[in-house]
């Protein structure tokens, strides 16, 4: 026969309400041994496995690119390079302009490419098509613009940089 | 809600039979005597295996065989986070594995559990310790440093020296006449792929066997009365202790990793000498040491071909016990079989103790 007592709790009836509480300790206390456990185990795995995430970030954390040689891009060519980790273009536009910006499309990630004799920037995946001056989504999915870079000529290339 | 559960339960039980199974676990026990300590080591080996496992799909995530592979290695062990602790823990564990499974099997071997209808259980945990071996010594060459690379020289001397067709099975394990990026990538194929294909189903076969067959006593069990003999429930009273061994051996191994990190050497140079002291693994110590006698009392091909005859012959004999000990009656045989058994102990010791002790 078994016992209700007020909190609900049912009571075998061979055991008496002091050793409830120190069963009860005793079962808190394992439960947050193994959990202790458990976490010690799994946080070296999880650290493990994140690492290339953890190198990724803080690559992202890139605020500059130096493009050497750049500076000679002919005109209405595109030269595609890695800002931190993500595919950013220099586009060096007929009139001379230097526009940089992310090449990763805002709709769903593809990397979208420049066509000079449409002086348009297409996306493959899905149609989309955004200013190559402005970087502004002009036709199809795309939610919102590529991000512009500021660009800067010198002598030995040319400096890309959040703007 | 009950009634709901006990719903979905007779639904999976009548496609599944789960209540066989647990009708079976239920009345499932374990011989308690003496003795009753070595029954652990089976699973402590199957719990290392599955850390072993475990600890390798982590390493497969980073490692790449071939020319890249000390490279690859080398990340793990220092750029990635706990890489480290990840490539010690499946190097000790592999080391401590081969441990448990050779105390597993010295105490099949002396409780006389290979006998009748246990023939299979025996050799299937043979043919396990075999391929286990043949995952330590492919799994040494991965991380291609210095010491991987003599050792895999070295080892596949051995097959290279049976008689006629010796050169050409080393050459076809090492991909070329020289330990190179080939041996690797050949060596990473087994290790991954080959070796867990062949070893998984044997290892099923040979845990439904114990499940078959159950525990097997010593002699001096089996002799007493049914009503004498004493057994626990397996659930969950042994499956209880089972799993805090398991913790235990965790924690061992946890230790072991944590406080002595397996090291990486240098690069491999196949131009370079090789180190001073270099020398097997030691489950491998034994039959190295064993053959450096023979070859100084017998030098040249005589000696090797002599060794291999001798691995051959005495490793045929164990594996084959159970049919040679067959008697349960304590007769002449029983007791030769437990003489072999002690005599190969402490061949094993000895010469193990004098191959560490003659490094120069």
């Amino acid at each position: 026969m078994n016992e209700e007592t007020n909190s609900g709790i049912i009571v075998p009836e061979h055991l008496e309400p002091g050793e409830i509480r120190t069963r009860r300790a005793f079962l808190a206390a394992a439960g947050a041994a193994g959990l202790a456990y458990t976490a010690a185990l799994a946080y070296p795995i999880y650290r493990y496995l994140a690492s290339p995430e953890e190198m990724a970030l803080s690559a992202t954390a890139v605020t500059e690119v130096t493009l050497k040689d750049a500076q000679k891009l002919p005109l209405g060519a595109v030269l595609m390079f890695k800002f931190g980790t993500a595919p950013a273009m220099l586009i060096h536009h007929e009139d001379g302009r230097w526009i940089a910006m992310t090449a990763v499309c805002t709709h769903l990630g593809c990397t979208v490419q420049y066509e000079p004799q449409a002086d348009r920037i297409h996306c493959a995946c899905h149609g989309g098509v955004y200013n190559p001056y402005t970087g502004a989504n002009v036709s199809g999915p795309p939610p919102k613009p590529l991000t512009l870079f500021k660009a800067v000529k010198n002598d030995t290339g040319v400096e890309v940089s959040r703007a | 809600m009950t009634s709901k559960t006990d719903a979905i339960y007779d639904w999976v039980d009548e496609r599944l039979g789960l209540s066989e199974l647990a009708a079976f676990a239920r009345h499932k026990t374990v011989p308690v005597h003496s003795q009753s300590f070595w029954y652990y080591w089976g699973g402590i080996s199957l719990f290392l295996f599955l850390v072993q496992c475990f600890t390798g799909v982590l390493l497969l995530v980073y490692y790449r065989p071939g020319a890249e592979a000390y490279e690859s290695v080398r990340q793990i062990t220092f750029v990635m986070h706990f890489g480290w602790l990840i490539r010690s823990a499946h190097a000790w564990s592999a080391n401590l594995m081969i441990f448990s499974i050779l105390v597993h099997m010295f105490s099949v071997f002396f409780m006389k559990a290979y006998r009748k209808p246990r023939e299979f259980g025996w050799l299937s945990g043979m043919a396990l310790l075999g391929i286990a071996s043949v995952f330590g010594f492919s799994g040494y060459l991965l991380p291609m440093d210095e010491l991987s690379y003599f050792a895999t020289k070295v080892g596949l001397q051995i097959p290279a020296a049976i008689p006629w067709i010796g050169p050409a099975i080393a050459n076809m394990l090492r991909g070329g006449p020289d330990v190179s990026e080939f041996t690797v990538q050949r060596f990473f194929a087994l290790h991954v792929v080959v070796l867990p294909a062949i070893f998984l189903p044997l290892l099923g076969f040979h845990l439904w066997l114990v499940q078959r067959h159950g525990n097997a006593v010593p002699p001096s069990v089996e002799a007493l009365p049914p009503s004498e003999r004493k057994a626990m429930p397996f659930l969950p009273n042994f499956l209880r202790k089972d799993l805090a061994m398991w913790l235990i051996s965790l924690n061992i191994l946890a230790l072991l990793a944590s406080v002595f990190p397996w090291a990486l050497g240098k690069p491999y140079d196949s131009l370079a000498p090789a180190p001073i002291g270099i020398h097997p693994e030691w489950y491998f110590m034994s039959p190295f040491e064993m053959l450096k006698m023979l070859g100084a009392v017998l030098p040249g091909e005589i000696g090797e071909i002599a060794g291999i005859l001798l691995f051959t012959v005495g490793i045929a004999l164990w594996v084959l016990i159970p049919f040679y000990d067959t008697s349960k009656e304590q007769g002449r045989r029983g007791r030769a079989a437990h003489y072999f058994g002690l005599l190969a102990v402490f061949a094993l010791l000895v010469t193990t103790v004098i191959g560490y002790w003659t490094i120069r």
